[in-house]
């Protein structure tokens, strides 16, 4: 039995000259749609099919890539829910934060709430599917994983700890199709009416170095990050643990 | 006896013989179409035999002595026993005129054997040690057979038993030398090496002409193959050419990567072309192997990939696409050319280009130059030189064209230098600025046609919205990029090396130079710049002008050695037993110079990555830079109008 994985693609942009490119991670959700599902996985993008850039997916080796066919400034969430649902999805792939638009990294959340799927954050590896359940490894911060079971259809969001995407290669690219699809548009209000501003760099806390010898810094720059006021919270209700979380978020300044 | 048996061996051997030259022909026939002209390309054979064929050999006097009186002795004794043994034309003069073709090919067949006797290592052995020896038995035997024809013996000398001995001996030679052309013996380099010069894929070569820049894809034409993936994808006379190698190692000697034990020998690589489109395997080769490669494990055939089958991938990206093979054939064979196709099809299609290839691919793409840097920094190393640039000008006598080296702080100073060379022999130039692209040189060379044509097309439609005269660059690559591979594209300008151009300018006297002070040089010929575009005297008249007397290294001019800089070694960077910029170091230092001259980026990085203590490393115009005298430069004259630099955003 094959699994049925669609992986996500947004337009990226070049970090140094701004210009269009295969998004980063959604390349990474690419490589690793195809390592699951070779020649099975889909590649959905909901977008202009004129631009370009979407034939830098194609040269990964892709025979097709289905685009909902969107005006700039539409709202993708729905369509893709509608159309994940009934393609009948069981793996859906998706990069962590899309490098051009709005880039909130809030699609693969709202996607999941709508489809009332798990989420799984930072997926490094799918190490096997059985049986409707995946033994997955999710990445941590200082290249630590933790192994999950995930019931079948989910959502994963990749990072950099996923594989590095293949070569894009030219001869591919032009061969490839892209297959429209007409789907309902409904403009992206929150998008379209919000004003973008360049952003601004967030502040850095003030770093104390108290290690005295090199010793002491090699381990402060490599151990694991202490956090020396924090708490576990078990079994705790959704209530107390949401107060919990809003009364650490006042203290830090977070919420005023 | 004899009478009867030679025409009978002479013919049978003739007819296999065309029959062994029609099954040749359709194995490369097997091949693409390619534009040539086949009459006129026949009619000029003798003469790119004779004159450019034989100047390559020429460099090489023994060999060239020694391959003239075989050569000429062997055509000569095959016409005339044609004639005398195999029609019966017992004439006396021309039995006289056998006897003496067959004494010189046995000369010749000498000198073969002699060479033969202790061989270097880059010949081949196997069939090719029984050569000698056949070229002397077919001159022995029909210098004996033809004695009575000129009278000098009786007919019926010697009896059966040295006729019997003759007739082996006329059998073996005609064996080798009619039978053995065709199907696939030494002989067949005479044969398919005299097709290839007539049908040779850059004719422009010959007569002394220069063609190297590489043949464009047409990416418009849809069936056609992206580069070449089996033996049949290449052109039918780029196999022919291929089946023209006599194996001399010629190539083997001048690579750069095979010294260096990485995994590429042209010898072998022209060879496994030759299984490839016979069918077989490599188990025949009788040569040296890839250095780390054993001989036996690769095969295939004309319809079968070659890559991981006839030859692995590393070796195709060992080449520096340095030329040196090129230069030395003699069989004037296109290395470099059949790398390249095959480089093209592993990157367009299977997007295989190794290590750091995809990463440059992309940046290229994303920010025209390799290193993804911003493309809006691209004029930072010169935020002080007030350079104008052409967009505010339009018009200019000289195009300074930066290059990639503009983002890379070692090369900024050879950039710098040669602004205050440019500003003291008050030229008027400009600069593109941020609307100069990468030339695409490394692009092309990784084997990506496409984003080579995409930044070759963007450069061009840049360059035509302005009046230049020519164009100068730094950098050995761009200038051959621009000047010989634009062309394909209508990008047809003047384009000139900074060392060409400094060497006018001081004919002129335009620059009113020193003297250099202190260390001996030696200098470095860039390959892009040689045996590329055959520019070995300007670089030296320059330095000849500041007084130095160029130390010259053994393997310098168009046997220079390559830095390793070149074709995107770097970047997909196979791994040897050493490198190349050490042994050019090695190279460097036997000269016993102090500091040597470079005229290229790549050159520059390259040798500056030896260890120290190494000698120094400066551009040829970081030289006249640091001998220009100051008191004649002219009165301080400030550029009124401010330059406006267009906005370096970066986000």
């Amino acid at each position: 039995m094959t699994t049925n994985v669609i992986s996500l693609v947004s337009i990226g942009a070049h970090p140094t000259s701004g210009r269009p490119r295969r998004a980063e991670q959604d390349a990474r959700a690419v490589e690793l749609g195809l390592q699951l599902a070779g020649d099975n996985l889909q590649v959905l993008h909901a977008g202009n099919i004129a631009e370009p850039t979407l034939r830098a997916y194609l040269g990964m080796g892709l025979e097709q890539l289905h685009v909902l066919e969107q005006p700039a400034g539409a709202d993708a969430l729905p369509v893709l829910g509608d159309y994940l649902r009934d393609a009948g999805a069981q793996v859906v792939l998706t990069g962590t934060q899309a490098e051009t638009g709005e880039g909130s990294g809030m699609l693969p959340f709202l996607l999941a709430e709508q489809l009332g799927w798990p989420l799984i954050v930072g997926l490094a590896q799918v190490e096997s599917i059985e049986s409707g359940v995946a033994h997955v490894l999710q990445a941590l911060p200082r290249g630590q994983r933790r192994r999950l079971k995930v019931r079948l259809p989910f959502l994963a969001t990749v990072d950099n700890a996923a594989p590095k995407p293949r070569q894009s290669a030219y001869g591919p690219a032009q061969r490839g199709e892209l297959t429209a699809h007409d789907v309902q548009v409904l403009e992206d209000e929150l998008f379209t009416g919000a004003v973008l501003q360049p952003a601004k760099s967030r502040p850095k806390r003030l770093k104390v170095i108290k290690a005295k010898s090199g010793a002491d810094r090699m381990k402060a720059a490599t151990a694991k990050a202490s956090g020396g006021g924090g708490q576990v919270l078990k079994g705790v209700s959704p209530e107390a643990g949401a107060e919990a979380i809003l009364k650490l978020l006042i203290e830090e300044g977070v919420v005023r | 006896m004899l009478n009867t048996l030679l025409p009978i061996l002479l013919f049978a051997a003739l007819g296999l013989a065309v029959l062994g030259a029609l099954r040749r022909v359709n194995m490369w026939r097997r091949g693409r179409a390619s534009k040539v002209d086949l009459i006129g390309g026949l009619l000029a054979m003798p003469k790119r035999y004779m004159v450019d064929l034989h100047h390559v050999v020429a460099r090489d006097k023994y060999i060239a002595n020694t391959h003239v009186a075989t050569a000429l002795g062997f055509v000569l004794s095959a016409l005339l026993a044609i004639l005398v043994h195999g029609f019966g034309l017992h004439n006396r003069l021309l039995g006289y005129a056998l006897l003496l073709a067959s004494v010189l090919m046995f000369v010749g067949a000498t000198f073969v054997y002699l060479r033969r006797r202790n061989p270097p290592s880059r010949l081949s052995k196997g069939p090719w040690m029984r050569l000698p020896k056949s070229l002397m038995a077919f001159s022995v035997s029909f210098f004996l057979v033809t004695l009575p024809v000129a009278g000098i013996l009786p007919a019926d000398f010697g009896g059966w038993l040295l006729a019997a001995l003759l007739s082996v001996g006329v059998l073996w030679g005609v064996s080798e030398m009619f039978f053995g052309m065709t199907w696939g013996g030494p002989m067949k380099h005479a044969f398919a090496g005299a097709l290839h010069l007539a049908w040779h894929r850059r004719a422009e070569r010959f007569g002394g002409g220069r063609s190297t820049g590489l043949k464009p894809l047409d990416l418009t034409d849809k069936t056609a193959p992206l580069g070449v993936e089996k033996p049949k994808d290449f052109t039918w006379n780029q196999l022919l050419g291929f089946d023209a190698c006599v194996q001399c190692g010629k190539c083997e000697a001048a690579c750069p990567a095979f010294a260096a034990g990485q995994p590429l020998n042209p010898k072998k690589l022209i060879q496994d072309m030759v299984v490839g489109l016979a069918g077989g395997t490599d188990a025949k080769f009788a040569g040296s192997p890839y250095p780390g490669k054993a001989i036996g494990e690769h095969g295939g055939n004309p319809h079968q990939p070659i890559v991981n089958g006839l030859v692995d991938a590393q070796t195709l990206w060992s080449c520096t696409t340095c030329r040196a093979c090129v230069e030395e054939c003699p069989m004037m064979i296109e290395h470099v050319d059949a790398i390249v196709d095959m480089r093209r099809h592993l990157t367009l299609e299977k997007g295989a280009t190794p290590n750091k290839g995809a990463e440059v691919l992309e940046n290229l793409i994303a920010t025209d130059n390799p290193g993804g840097f911003a493309p809006g920094g691209r004029m930072n190393w010169a935020a002080d030189l007030n350079l104008p640039l052409l967009s505010d000008k339009k018009t200019t006598d000289v195009l300074f064209w930066v290059g990639d080296g503009a983002f890379d702080m070692r090369n900024q100073r050879t950039l710098r230098a040669f602004v205050k060379v440019l500003k003291a022999a008050q030229v008027d130039f400009a600069v593109l600025g941020l609307e100069e692209r990468d030339s695409g040189d490394v692009a092309r060379r990784l084997g990506d046609e496409a984003t080579f044509q995409l930044l070759a097309s963007r450069n061009i439609q840049t360059l035509a919205k302005y009046s230049f005269k020519r164009i100068v660059t730094c950098d050995p690559h761009s200038f051959h990029v621009l000047k010989n591979e634009y062309g394909a594209f209508d990008g047809h300008y003047l384009v000139q090396h900074h060392s060409t151009y400094m060497a006018e300018l001081i004919d002129e006297g335009a620059l009113n130079l020193g003297q250099h002070k202190g260390n001996s040089v030696t200098y470095h010929d860039p390959c892009y710049l040689g045996r590329y575009n055959g520019e070995y005297e300007a670089p030296r008249q320059v330095l000849r002008a500041l007084g130095i007397e160029v130390k010259e290294m053994q393997r310098s001019g168009f046997r220079s050695r390559c830095c390793g800089g070149g074709g995107g070694a770097p970047i997909t960077d196979i791994p040897g037993k050493q490198r190349i910029p050490d042994m050019r170091m090695e190279d460097i230092r036997e000269t016993g110079a102090e500091l040597v001259a470079v005229g290229c980026p790549q050159c520059t990085a390259m040798l500056e990555g030896v260890v120290e203590p190494r000698p120094l490393i400066k551009d040829i115009a970081e030289l006249v830079a640091d001998a220009l005298l100051e008191d004649a430069a002219p009165a301080k004259t400030p550029i009124k109008r401010p330059i406006q630099h267009e906005s370096a955003e970066v986000h």
